[in-house]
C-alpha cells in the first residue's frame, strides 16, 4: 500500500499538506498509516496500547471485498455510501479528512491493491470515488 | 471557419425574480417542444451539453438549459455579499417559472436532476396544467439529510475541493473517467457557499411526502429515472415517490449514478431517449 501510493506523484502532490497518523480498520484487523507530507512512512498493525490517532476509517469485514471489486455494487462503490448503508464509519478528528478528501479517497484506494490489483487502479482512475 | 462550432448558443436575459434583477444565462439549441433543463445542486447548466449537442433531440426539442442565480455564469443578485444564499421551494419555483415567462415557453417539458428533480413534482402540483410533462432524473419528494453540510463551506476547509471530493462517489464506477471529471468540475468552480445554499432546499425546504399524491398525471405526465449508483436519492427513494403519484412512470437506470446526462451521456441517452419520444407522441 505505502509503495503504491508513495509511488504516485500526484497524490503526494495533493497530500503535501498532510502530516498525521490515522486507524484503517477492516473487519477486526487495524492498521496505524502514517502520513508525512502526503507521504506514507509507516503502516503498523494495531492494537498497540495508547497508541493515538487522529481519525479511523473502520470497514466491515464482509464490506471490504466487495468495496475492492472493480466494479462493486451499488452501495459499495464508495467509502461514503459504505458509512450510510451502515457497514463502515468515520470517526475521530475528521477535519484533515475532510480537508483533503480527494486524497484520503485515493489512499484509500491504494489500500484495496492488498485485495486485488486491478480493482485499485480502476479506483485510482477514479479517484477512490 | 476552420473550427468546430457546437450548434448551441448562449446568452444572458435580465430576470426580475421576487422583485430581484437577476443576469441569468442560458443556453438553447434545436426546435419544437421546448424541453427546460435544471441542473443540480452546486452546479451549473453544463451538465446538459450533450443533450443539446444531440440532434436526435433537437431536432424535435428546443432544449434549453441556464444557470441559477448564483451558479455558472449567472450572476448572483446585487447585495448577495451582504447575505447568505438559501434556495427555497419557493424560491425555485418562482425561478423557473420566470424563465419559462422570460422566454415565453409554451407549455414545456421541464425536466432537472437531483434538486431540479425534486423541483419537478412541486411545478407538476402548482403549475401542472401549464407544463407538457416533467422529467426527474435523480429526483424523489423527499430524503433524510446523510451527512453534516456545514463542511460545505467553512474557511479552513475548501468548499469546491470537499464538494466533489463528496459528491464524486455518486458517479457510477462504469462512467467514463473524461465525462466523471467534467461532472466534478462543476462542484470544483462552484462559488462559495452555493451548494450548501442549494441543499437546504434539498434537505430542510422541500418534504413533499404529503402532497405528490395530488400530482394529477392526465394533466402533467410525470417521468422518474434514478441511476442505481445514486446512494444520495436512491432507487427506493424514487421507487417510493413514483408509488405514491398515479400513473408516474419510473425508471431506474443500470450504470449510472447522481448525474446521468453529464457522467456518461451515451447510457444517459438510451434511457431518456424513449421517454422523450413518448412525451412527443
Amino acid at each position: 500500500m505505502a509503495e503504491r501510493a508513495n509511488g504516485d506523484v500526484g497524490l503526494i502532490r495533493r497530500g503535501r499538506f498532510v502530516d498525521l497518523e490515522f486507524m484503517l480498520q477492516i473487519g477486526d484487523q487495524g492498521h496505524y498509516i502514517r502520513i508525512d507530507k502526503g507521504r506514507l512512512t509507516s503502516v503498523t498493525p494495531s492494537p498497540l496500547l495508547l497508541r493515538p490517532w487522529t481519525f479511523a476509517i473502520h470497514i466491515d469485514a464482509a464490506a471490504w471485498p466487495q468495496f475492492c471489486q472493480k466494479m462493486p455494487r451499488p452501495g459499495y462503490h464508495d467509502i461514503f455510501a459504505m458509512c450510510k448503508l451502515g457497514v463502515a464509519r468515520i470517526d475521530g478528528d475528521i477535519n484533515p479528512f475532510m480537508a483533503n478528501l480527494r486524497y484520503f479517497k485515493e489512499v484509500l484506494a491504494k489500500a484495496t491493491s492488498s485485495t486485488s490489483s486491478a480493482a485499485a487502479s480502476a479506483k485510482e482512475a477514479a479517484h477512490g470515488r | 471557419m476552420v473550427v468546430k462550432i457546437e450548434p448551441a448558443t448562449g446568452r444572458y436575459m435580465q430576470l426580475n425574480i421576487q422583485g430581484r434583477q437577476n443576469r441569468v444565462y442560458f443556453e438553447e439549441a434545436g426546435r419544437g417542444i421546448p424541453l427546460l433543463c435544471l441542473h443540480t445542486a452546486g452546479a451549473d447548466g453544463s451538465q446538459y451539453r450533450h443533450l443539446l449537442n444531440d440532434p436526435g433531440i433537437t431536432r424535435d426539442y428546443r432544449v434549453i438549459a441556464f444557470d441559477m442565480p448564483w451558479h455558472g455564469k449567472s450572476l448572483p443578485p446585487v447585495g448577495y455579499h451582504l447575505e447568505e444564499y438559501k434556495l427555497t421551494t419557493e424560491l425555485y419555483v418562482d425561478t423557473v417559472m420566470a424563465v419559462c415567462r422570460g422566454l415565453e415557453l409554451e407549455k414545456p417539458v421541464i425536466m432537472g436532476c437531483s434538486m431540479g428533480g425534486r423541483i419537478v413534482l412541486q411545478l407538476a402540483l402548482s403549475h401542472g396544467k401549464d407544463l407538457r410533462a416533467v422529467i426527474g432524473l435523480e429526483g424523489a419528494d423527499h430524503q433524510e439529510p446523510w451527512y453534516d453540510t456545514e463542511w460545505l463551506h467553512r474557511p479552513d476547509v475548501h468548499g469546491g475541493e470537499v464538494s466533489a471530493a463528496l459528491v464524486s462517489g455518486l458517479v457510477a464506477p462504469q462512467s467514463p473517467d473524461e465525462y466523471r471529471w467534467e461532472t466534478l468540475w462543476g462542484y470544483l468552480q462552484s462559488g462559495p457557499g452555493i451548494f450548501k445554499g442549494d441543499l437546504y432546499f434539498y434537505r430542510a425546504d422541500s418534504d413533499y411526502r404529503d402532497r405528490v399524491a395530488d400530482i394529477d398525471t392526465t394533466q402533467c405526465p410525470v417521468y422518474l429515472l434514478t441511476g442505481e449508483y445514486d446512494f444520495s436519492c436512491t432507487p427506493e427513494d424514487t421507487l417510493r415517490t413514483a408509488a405514491r403519484i398515479k400513473g408516474a412512470q419510473a425508471t431506474i437506470m443500470e450504470g449510472l449514478g447522481h448525474f446521468p446526462m453529464s457522467e456518461d451521456p451515451e447510457q444517459f441517452r438510451t434511457y431518456i431517449m424513449p421517454v422523450l419520444d413518448q412525451i412527443r407522441g
